[in-house]
């Protein structure tokens, strides 16, 4: 039942971005979200996309698990590219009833169609070969600054580790309680969606009360070991960066102003 | 009236690269009104297994009958499966919701389809089996002691009147007095009531005192399957299993090698002393 959902993304492998600095990953999409929002240009999206494919091939996670990330942005791209192919202006290419397709049109819904898919592999790229917990260290230290203007930074990255640690333990608890009620005669599939949210009771009131009492204790525990919050607290394993990181930071920024340079100097664009 | 493992093997996650096989080929008959112990470490697969026997978990291979019927036929009623072989999992009381006591037994009952009368006397009657007092019957199950809410939950198996009970650790977390409380009312059900009793725990002390038939699970296989002195007469192998047989059996077998004439088939305090006074009270008239 529940044990077959694997949660969040990570895919196990031993690859160059896997070992990079989560800063490293994290300001690298962030960067090439920017890029793809920058220029128009297919040039400059004919790089984008080699960067990608660069990116995929070091990463060595399958090509598949990066196209399950697009499932859920189907209906939105259909839809992105339905407006832009129909409500673009320009050069007539065919009409027919109320409807007229645009060169424009055609040239806006391929560009929205590939700035679309890039940003959502590009990001899974990202969540596929970085740890959830990974991720938040990386947070923590990177939005460190942040501090300065007195956000709670490492209380908000405990919170979200700590969310995240529970995640598979509920999920194991709500498939005992599941098992257990189904065990009394409970019944959880059949009926009406009035009858279903019904039955969910005997699931989540325990749920909710072990997930209480599972935070008292580790809220004891925390206190019991002197837990004060963020400050002078070290680190098991600290961040550092290494040489392959600077690296990363040196490609990044060669990337950059590569669609940079293209944006401002190839005006003869093909949009 | 009996529940037959013809074969039965059970693989988690079958088809991806984490499969772990649970249950390795087992085959098992349990008959009316037995008292089984069924042991094993950690993993050692006797979950998995007790799951399967209220169709629970479908078994990768083989098939599981109950009173000869094959609990996975697709006519087969496995609502009212789980009212006849009732499993009370561990820590029966995180699953407690109800506002108050009475009304979390009826859950069971009610889900079997039978009529509000009939639901609130087997309800009543379960937790005075289970010997609650009626002053708690309108009480939150949330204000209840650790001991008081384990009883309510198996209570709560046993108003929908199973012919089979199963219970998963019951004695976990408990203090003494409330793990002597829930072996007694176990052992009262199976000896008054002819409930067939699955007991399955972590304490060889505790099965040798009670059960006639001791299940001992190792890498989701059965490795023994006999009484419990015959079983304990292994305790060597049962050691490598991270297993061990209760402490008596270790002293009888120490006094016999250090040449005192006793039994070693003893596994309770009480019968452990009584062996060696005679041993001794032999040993002097002679």
């Amino acid at each position: 039942m529940i044990r077959d959902i694997t949660l969040g993304q990570y895919y196990q492998a031993d690859s160059v971005i896997h070992r990079l600095d989560p800063r490293v990953k994290l300001m690298a999409t962030l960067v090439y979200i920017v890029s793809l929002f920058l220029t128009e240009n297919f040039i400059a999206y004919g790089i984008a996309a080699l960067f990608l494919i660069v990116m995929i091939v070091l990463s060595k996670v399958p090509f598949r698990f990066m196209i399950r990330g697009m499932k859920p942005i189907l209906f939105l791209m259909l839809l992105t590219v339905l407006i832009n192919l129909f409500t673009a202006t320009g050069e007539k290419l065919v009409s027919f009833w109320v409807f007229t397709i645009t060169v424009e049109g055609v040239k806006r819904a391929a560009l929205m169609v590939f700035r679309l898919s890039f940003l959502v592999i590009g990001s899974s790229i990202m969540t596929l070969t970085t740890t959830p917990n990974h991720l938040t260290d990386g947070l923590e230290k990177g939005l460190g600054f942040l501090r300065v203007i007195r956000v709670p930074v490492h209380e908000i990255a405990m919170m979200m580790s700590i969310a995240l640690r529970f995640i598979p333990i509920l999920m194991e608890e709500t498939d005992k309680i599941m098992k257990a009620q189904i065990a009394r005669g409970a019944d959880f599939e059949s009926g009406n969606l009035f009858k279903r949210a019904k039955s969910m009771v005997p699931l989540l009131v325990p749920l909710f009360v072990s997930a209480f009492r599972r935070a008292n204790d580790l809220a004891m525990a925390m206190e019991a070991r002197c837990y004060r919050g963020g400050k002078g607290r070290t680190k098991m394993k600290p961040l550092h960066y290494k040489g392959r990181d600077w690296l990363a930071y040196l490609i990044l920024a060669l990337y950059l102003a590569g669609i940079i340079m293209i944006k401002i100097y190839l005006k003869w664009a093909l949009i | 009236m009996s529940i037959i493992l013809n074969h039965v093997s059970h693989v988690y996650g079958a088809g991806t690269n984490q499969a772990v096989k649970a249950l390795d080929d087992v085959s098992l008959k349990i008959e009316d009104g037995e008292f089984i112990g069924l042991i094993g470490h950690t993993g050692s697969g006797k979950s998995t297994l007790i799951q399967h026997m209220n169709a629970l978990l479908k078994p990768t291979e083989g098939e599981i009958y109950f009173n000869g019927a094959d609990i996975h036929d697709k006519e087969y009623n496995r609502k009212m499966l789980r009212g006849k072989v009732g499993l009370v999992f561990q820590y029966p009381e995180h699953q407690l919701f109800e506002s108050d006591v009475f009304k979390d037994v009826c859950f069971g009952p009610r889900n079997l389809g039978l009529d509000d009368k009939e639901v609130e006397l087997r309800s009543y009657a379960a937790l005075r089996q289970v010997g609650l007092e009626d002053e708690f019957f309108y009480q939150s199950p949330f204000d209840l002691s650790g001991g008081q809410k384990r009883r309510v939950a198996i209570a709560g198996v046993l108003a929908m009147k199973p012919e089979v009970l199963i219970l998963d650790e019951p004695t976990a977390g408990l203090d003494p007095k409330g793990r002597d409380e829930i072996l007694d009312l176990v052992k009262r059900l199976h000896d008054e009531n002819g409930i067939t009793v699955i007991l399955v725990s972590h304490s060889m002390e505790d099965v040798a005192k009670y059960v006639g038939r001791l299940i001992v699970m190792d890498h989701g296989k059965v490795q023994y399957d006999d009484t419990p002195m015959a079983v304990f007469a292994h305790y060597k192998h049962l050691e490598t299993m991270g297993l061990a047989a209760p402490q008596m059996v270790y002293i009888m077998n120490e006094l016999k090698e250090s040449g005192l004439r006793v039994r070693t088939d003893v596994a309770t305090i009480e019968e452990a002393r009584d062996e060696i006074l005679a041993a001794l009270r032999l040993k002097n008239t002679l």
